[in-house]
């Protein structure tokens, strides 16, 4: 992965970042849809009269608890801080002694990782073919957006509401729809408030 | 021999190969291979104005090449019109589309404008599919046979050939007067730095915006062209993701932000993908995509300028050794 990026890292601009998009695992996987079997995760709890499946339960609470962490990495530690400055003025933070590149692998590396978590996470509760992830990667920067870029409190509040909004609207107009209404969300969100809800930009 | 004469001379051989080529290789796979070849170059060149040219890297250009490719199939289906009238109509659509995206997106730095794109592109591609007015999932089918010769349904590959030449000459014609006025420097100086180009007066969102209303009505008559040829489009013919990306793919292994560019790019992907598609066959279908894949890293890796760039400087290297 380190490599990628600094294979991407040459064009220096960031516009060009979603040269990403090329490489798609079919090959690797074939095109079926695989899901895990049965486990211990499968069932249901009665959590106050309302049933939840357990593999969700986990999913949010473990997505929860890594979302506060990684808030908390970024916003009270050296790391994190080196890892701002970096994205507020590669050249001072560089004078200031913080190396950009490792700074910027570290963070590629920590959101591939989130990423990678999430998917194992996801993997335990829906089935699961080489292309889902891309519908999966706008969606999270439909969310990023709405939560406001470089907040990860905003982003989880976001994440909540697209789910909902997605849950809510597969539910009244269909399952096609769901991510129709996201998309239009996100353009609207570009004219109305593009800073997002907890952005400064 | 020296710099303007030779230059001249190569776009001379261009052209005469390109005319001449239907001739040479008078096959029908051959011709197939040339007017998709054309076909790409031109969508490849339309995308190069705003995604070279200006840098503003659209992934989503396949919305315009789909509101291209439905409009005159549409007044075909509804009214019984020759599908060339629905052109003017694709590209008002595609302007308006252009219009709304851009208005917002070109207020922003980041990656907004990419991904708002792709998000309107996937919600157009996704909403055509459930849509029965537009024929959801099944698509649009044109005239089976030409009532006269104004339905543009011909059953040779000759006739499309030296149309989507015309198209492509008229659209280099048209890159290469922006590249010459005070607009070309424009939007030169905006892809080399957005906040020295303000500084020093230049309009920064409407020349963008300019450049990515004049993308699009070119893109869009990229997709009607492709539509009056194939006379069939479905939503993942029109809208689908990887005709945006072989755009990007095509000007970027040419050379984005050139006037050759994807012309060199088209030349060189279309002959491979149809060779890849003859060798392989069904059992290659996923074969594209990485093909794909590996044409990015390697232009990421290795030359971010793409190819016309690296000859470039080849030649430069070469006058340098012999002349100097």
């Amino acid at each position: 992965m380190s490599f990628a990026v600094r294979c991407l890292r040459r064009f220096s601009r960031p516009s060009d970042l979603h040269y990403c998009f090329a490489i798609r695992p079919f090959y690797i996987f074939s095109a079926n849809f695989v899901s895990l079997p049965q486990t211990w995760l499968a069932g249901t709890v009665n959590f106050a009269g309302v049933y939840l499946p357990v593999a969700q339960l986990v999913g949010g609470v473990i997505a929860i608890a890594l979302t506060v962490a990684l808030h908390i990495l970024l916003t009270h530690s050296t790391i994190g801080s080196r890892l701002l400055a970096v994205a507020e003025d590669r050249a001072a933070a560089m004078l200031m002694g913080i190396r950009p590149d490792r700074m910027q692998m570290l963070a590629w590396g920590l959101s591939a990782g989130a990423a990678g978590i999430a998917g194992a996470l996801m993997a335990t509760a829906y089935p699961w073919s080489p292309s889902v992830g891309e519908t999966f990667g706008l969606i999270a920067f439909v969310v990023v957006a709405l939560g406001g870029f470089g907040s990860v409190l905003g982003s989880l509040y976001a994440g909540l509401i697209i789910g909902l909004i997605q849950a809510v609207s597969a539910f009244w107009l269909g399952a096609i729809y769901k991510d129709i209404v996201v998309y239009g969300l996100f353009v609207a969100l570009l004219w109305f408030r593009p800073q997002g809800l907890m952005g400064k930009a | 021999m020296n710099k303007a004469l030779g230059s001249r001379l190569a776009v001379v051989l261009l052209a005469a190969g390109l005319l001449l080529y239907p001739m040479v290789l008078s096959g029908a796979f051959y011709r197939d291979i040339g007017v998709t070849f054309l076909l790409a170059a031109i969508s490849a060149s339309a995308w190069n104005i705003v995604g070279g040219y200006a840098g503003q890297v659209s992934v989503g250009h396949s919305m315009f090449f789909g509101l291209g490719a439905y409009t005159p199939l549409m007044f075909y289906t509804l009214w019984g019109w020759p599908p060339i009238t629905g052109i003017p109509a694709g590209i008002a659509l595609a302007i308006g589309l252009s219009l709304i995206i851009g208005t917002p997106t070109f207020r922003l730095t980041g990656h907004y404008f990419s991904m708002a794109t792709i998000a309107v592109a996937e919600l157009i591609r996704i909403f055509t599919g459930t849509w029965d007015f537009v024929g959801a999932a099944i698509g649009l089918q044109g005239p089976a046979i030409a009532r006269g010769w104004w339905d543009l349904t011909f059953r040779s590959e000759l006739p499309y050939y030296y149309l989507f030449l015309a198209v492509l000459v008229t659209l280099l014609a048209v890159t290469t007067f922006i590249e010459r006025r005070r607009f070309g420097f424009y939007l030169r100086a905006i892809k080399a730095s957005e906040r020295a180009a303000r500084s020093l007066g230049v309009p920064v969102r409407r020349t963008k915006m300019q450049a990515l209303v004049l993308s699009a009505a070119f893109t869009s008559v990229a997709g009607s062209l492709y539509v009056i040829k194939t006379g069939f489009i479905d939503p993942d013919g029109g809208f689908g993701i990887l005709i945006s990306v072989q755009m990007v793919i095509i000007a970027a292994l040419g050379g984005a932000g050139t006037l050759f560019g994807p012309l060199v790019g088209a030349l060189i992907l279309i002959p491979l993908q149809s060779a890849t598609n003859t060798w392989f066959g069904a059992d290659g279908s996923g074969l594209t995509y990485i093909l794909y894949g590996g044409i990015i890293v390697l232009i990421a890796r290795f030359e971010p300028g793409g190819l016309f760039d690296l000859w470039q400087r080849a030649r430069n290297s070469f006058r340098k050794r012999f002349h100097a």
